[in-house]
């Protein structure tokens, strides 16, 4: 057994927190260069350029990329042989209240759905817990827009209907969007499991590195003919036209109802913000 | 082509779907929950609480001032949650929306039949738009915390045209040029 000490999570999660919306990872900052450098449309070309000014400047003056500093989305990993004496709900939420106050981030949070009251710390977080084995605790911190998130959507789709009603469902989803969720996108797809559980896969998907590949095979082809496709719609970047509308497709799958063919699409801006620890 | 605010029918003559602008003088900041309250006080034959007329709305809430900065963040948001309430403040008078992605028919229409132009800005550039923003004041609801209704001097702020009164559509038009068509449809 090893004890983990609340100070610990908290200090995490603020830092993380802080972190997610000032640095751009490298391997999105890559992808913003590969795409500046295969757009065709000079005013694709002119906004992805000042994409990535955008992303230097946030980085270099620590202020957040993007105004939107999101829900924060936490995937809590705890170790079988970990010892905690304390709620880490709490402590993960003192974290988020922490980073949003110390870092200048916006509080985007409303108490309920429907009478929309600002928490005014952006707390609660959504957090997604799995026990693995260990002494350790592995958290995954996510600052997700609002924009990009109001393009995603589940659909229970029939076997029937297969790897073609699968790419159909993609492709309608991105090209109605547009601009609204602030392309260059990634498209995270999550095949399969139940309705919540292609959800979580979809959301897990946005996460991995951009320059990932799936191991499955089936998912490994349809992550590159779907990221083909996409780059077909003539989008673009912010939806102004052009070549670059997604960064990359990753798709996520998990075995399913002999009925069931659950199709989960959750969208991520360009400014994919997240960090990794292993506490 | 540098612009103006308050806008004149001049400018909107002007401006074409496709122009990149830079924009200087005064803007009234407004998103979800600012329009909901503004349309409201329309409805009831209220005041609101700044003179919409000939001025332009940026969709924004921004992140909190640092200490020594003006503004926070503040890059647009999408703009199609406004298209409820956007005829509504056309037809009162505004004449100018900066935000991030397409609208809907109803609001083109507005746009054409009010003489008015919807601004694309680049979602997710915030950091580089908050610096031609150089002076703000909180004018309006401040309970709704970066939904409130800000006025700010910008200088240079660089927008796209999206919608113009001519019934241009920069993203209608741009799609379909960069769009590769090797289905049989």
């Amino acid at each position: 057994m090893r004890y983990i000490n609340r100070d610990i999570i908290v200090e995490t999660v603020e830092r993380l927190c802080i972190e997610a919306n000032y640095n751009i990872e490298d391997d999105v900052m890559e992808a913003l260069n590969n795409s500046l450098r295969n757009e065709i449309s000079p005013t694709g070309k002119d906004v992805l350029s000042q994409i990535i000014e955008n992303d230097l400047i946030a980085r270099n003056d620590s202020v957040p990329m993007c105004q939107d500093t999101g829900v924060v989305i936490v995937f809590l990993e705890i170790g079988n042989d970990v010892h905690i004496d304390y709620d880490i709900y709490e402590a993960i939420n003192e974290g988020v209240r922490n980073g949003y106050n110390h870092g200048y981030l916006r509080k985007s949070v409303v108490r309920h759905p429907l009478d929309r009251v600002n928490t005014k710390d952006n707390t609660p977080a959504v957090i997604h817990t799995k026990l693995i084995s260990g002494d350790k605790i592995n958290l995954l911190i996510a600052a997700k827009g609002a924009g990009s998130e109001n393009m995603s959507l589940v659909k229970m789709l029939t076997p029937a209907e297969g790897i073609e009603g699968v790419k159909d469902l993609v492709i309608d989803t991105v090209f109605n969007a547009k601009g609204k969720p602030c392309p260059p996108i990634i498209v995270g797809l999550g095949l399969g499991g139940t309705f919540e559980k292609s959800a979580l896969l979809a959301k897990e998907a946005v996460m991995r590195p951009i320059n990932d590949q799936s191991p499955d095979p089936i998912a490994r082809k349809l992550e590159k003919d779907l990221l083909e496709e996409i780059n077909k719609l003539g989008v673009g970047p912010l939806g102004f036209g052009g070549t670059q509308t997604a960064l990359a497709v990753k798709v996520n799958v998990y075995p399913c109802h002999i009925a069931s063919l659950p199709v989960a699409i959750n969208i991520q801006c360009h400014a994919s913000r997240h960090k990794k620890i292993t506490i | 082509m540098k612009i103006t605010t308050p806008l004149t029918d001049e400018t909107i003559a002007k401006l074409k779907a496709g122009d990149k602008v830079l924009i200087t003088g005064t803007i009234y900041t407004a998103r979800d929950a600012a329009h909901l309250r503004l349309v409201n006080l329309i409805n009831e034959n209220k005041a609101l609480p700044f003179d919409i007329k000939n001025q332009i709305i940026y969709y924004v809430g921004p992140t909190p001032a640092k200490p020594g900065q003006v503004i926070g963040s503040a890059g647009p948001t999408t703009s199609y949650r406004m298209d409820p309430y956007a005829p509504t403040l056309l037809k009162h008078g505004l004449r100018g929306m900066i935000g991030k992605g397409d609208r809907n028919q109803t609001v083109k229409d507005a746009i054409k039949k009010y003489k008015a132009v919807y601004f694309g800005a680049v979602g997710g550039a915030a950091a580089l738009i908050s610096k031609s923003i150089k002076k703000v004041e909180l004018i309006a609801y401040e309970d709704l915390g970066a939904e409130a209704i800000r006025k700010l001097e910008v200088v240079d702020f660089p927008a796209l045209v999206v919608n113009d009164i001519y019934g241009n559509d920069l993203i209608i038009d741009n799609i379909k040029k960069y769009k590769v068509d090797d289905k049989n449809e």
